[in-house]
């Protein structure tokens, strides 16, 4: 097996028995990245002079023996996360060459474990997308099947660590965007808790639903991403100063006295049948290994998908006004007066879902209309939240479908906004609610991978992970991917 | 709104929102964009079937939000703030003409 397959726990205990260096880890993921993203298009850039410089650092601090479990590693970041003084476009036009003046959090805690960032993933234009079809710059392509979507908005991300083009990646999810790419390339991606990540450097796109998480092969490597990345930070008003437990130390492998809890509202005509019955085996897999299964009922689930379609928009409306021709990036040729120098910037920075969703959100807000749509709303959210604090009584996790078909192929759903909007179905709920929520593979239909959404308690992120870990273990997914990338 | 033949939204609601936006938009683009709203806000209406009468707003995802002392940190040079704008002067950022 070359380096670039490994995981992360993998390739640390390698490294620091000095039976491999990280520079000849780095060195076989950037070959792995020539060979195969002419096809796949996960990247945005790759910036090999930084990635063997922090590889030799990793190196020198291995051999002082003041190793973490990341140190060495590479890790791709999506590209609406800023990296000082290298281009973060947000697959904009508008951001085509904004050189970020500092640095996000994220990537400081990275730096900080001596991970080595090797690059941006490509993403749906300011995250907005279920496919990366929306991207400004070009089309990630599934590495299970080609000729369809990676998911969305952080397929870059979940098509690099699928292709096995870096090791680790960090996305972000406003309404499932890690959880339903990590679902179509096969991978396991994670939101945590809203808050549990400083958003600190993170672009904004919905600010009381954005959330940074990892992707990884397993769920050792996303519980070992999520401890590097989770904490406080007095930058980020909206972060978590919850204690962060070792995510790592839960993963045991024993389901005995986890009650499972399945909302009945999400197993519902409409569903993929390949995808129901994966979901439906992998229910049993984890009752074998010893968990209870409960019904429970979301009864405002039928309402989520209205309720993100109109919060994130309006967040999104007023975010992106600072897209002006004026601070950063883009700035139309040509304007007599500064009104007309504002619309013809926009009009040409911008793509059509990034205006959809500016259109949107600007009339829900709008006088006349803001009782009716966003503070409705507004309202409806509660119930939702309060909906998923009554299942919490009667389970400790949700097992759901992360999306209701695997991928589909690119350009089916590009003219149809509202069938692309679909594809978040039982994503986006967990957003409104601030709940975490891992998507870990659970078969296949045909070529293409199928994804199973573990949902927790806020802030009960180590449930999550120690039943999608047992889980894995028990069905093996993951060594099914791993065969087939070779 | 569910009235037979009534649009959620009109051409002329689109211009309208388009300016508030600054938005720039060709004819196609506002066409296209009523057709795609029209049908968005009919789904988003079923919002109406749900009874909220008694329900607060969600605010805060958690609580409220924490206070921080108002005392001067240090911050981005004005070079470095600068550093990305398509237009400046004398450490100022540039734009076309305000006032006719």
């Amino acid at each position: 097996m070359n380096l670039n397959e490994l995981t992360a726990h993998e390739l640390s205990e390698k490294l620091k028995k000095g039976e491999t260096t990280s520079v000849e880890v780095v060195s076989s993921v950037l070959k792995r990245i020539k060979d195969v993203d002419a096809k796949i298009n996960a990247f945005l850039l790759v910036d090999e002079e930084s990635a063997v410089t922090q590889a030799k650092k990793a190196d020198e601090r291995i051999q002082k023996k003041q190793a973490g479990p990341l140190t060495g590693i590479p890790v791709a970041v999506k590209d609406n996360m800023c990296i000082k003084g290298q281009t973060t476009t947000c697959g904009s036009r508008i951001l085509f060459n904004f050189k970020p003046p500092y640095e996000a959090a994220v990537v400081e805690k990275l730096r900080s474990e001596g991970a080595v960032i090797i690059g941006k993933t490509n993403m749906d234009e300011f995250a907005m997308g279920s496919s990366t079809e929306n991207s400004a710059f070009k089309k990630t392509s599934n590495p299970c099947d080609l000729n369809c979507i990676p998911g969305g908005s952080s397929g870059g991300s979940a098509a690099a660590v699928s292709a096995d083009e870096t090791i680790l990646a960090l996305g972000s999810d406003t309404g499932g965007s890690i959880r339903q790419p990590a679902a179509c390339c096969g991978v396991v991606g994670m939101k945590p808790t809203y808050g549990r990540v400083s958003r600190f450097g993170l672009v904004a796109f919905a600010s009381s639903l954005d959330q940074i998480g990892p992707f990884a092969k397993d769920v050792r490597d996303c519980a070992a991403l999520l401890n590097a990345i989770s904490g406080p930070d007095n930058r980020d008003s909206t972060s978590a100063t919850e204690p962060v437990p070792d995510y790592t130390s839960h993963l045991d492998g024993n389901l005995k006295n986890v009650k499972i809890g399945l909302p009945e509202e999400y197993f519902i005509e409409g569903i993929d049948p390949d995808v129901r019955k994966a979901v439906d085996s992998a229910v049993q897999v984890m009752e074998k290994s010893g968990a209870k299964i409960v019904k429970v009922s979301l009864p405002m689930t039928q309402y989520c998908l209205a309720v993100y379609y109109i919060i994130a928009p309006a967040e999104a409306s007023s975010n992106l006004a600072r897209y002006d021709g004026v601070h950063y990036g883009y700035r139309t040729q040509k304007s007599e007066n500064i009104i007309e120098m504002y619309m013809k910037t926009r009009q040409e920075g911008f793509g059509a879902e990034v205006k959809r969703r500016i259109m949107l959100g600007t009339y829900v807000l709008s006088s006349g209309y803001y009782e009716a749509y966003y503070k409705r709303a507004l309202k409806v959210r509660t119930l939702i939240r309060e909906d998923f604090k009554k299942a919490f009584e009667k389970a400790d996790v949700l097992v759901t479908p992360t999306s209701p078909t695997p991928a589909f192929r690119l350009g089916e759903k590009t003219s149809d906004p509202l069938q692309m909007y679909l594809s978040d179905i039982f994503t986006v709920s967990l957003n409104l609610a601030g709940l975490p929520g891992i998507s870990i593979p659970c078969g296949f239909k045909g070529n293409l991978p199928v994804g199973l959404q573990i949902t927790g308690k806020p802030f009960d992120e180590a449930a999550v992970l120690k039943t999608a870990y047992a889980y894995e273990q028990a069905a093996g997914w993951h060594m099914k991917r791993r065969q087939e990338s070779r | 709104m569910g009235e037979k033949g009534k649009m959620a939204i009109t051409k002329k609601e689109v211009e309208k929102i388009a300016r508030l936006s600054r938005l720039g938009m060709s004819e196609e683009e506002k066409d296209m964009f009523t057709k795609q709203l029209d049908t968005i806000l009919e789904y988003v209406n079923k919002l109406k079937e749900v009874d909220v009468s008694s329900v607060d707003e969600s605010r805060n995802v958690w609580k409220t939000m924490p206070h921080r002392d108002d005392a001067v940190k240090p911050s981005l040079s004005v070079d470095d703030a600068l550093s990305n704008a398509p237009d400046k002067s004398k450490g100022h950022f540039k734009v076309p003409r305000i006032i006719e």
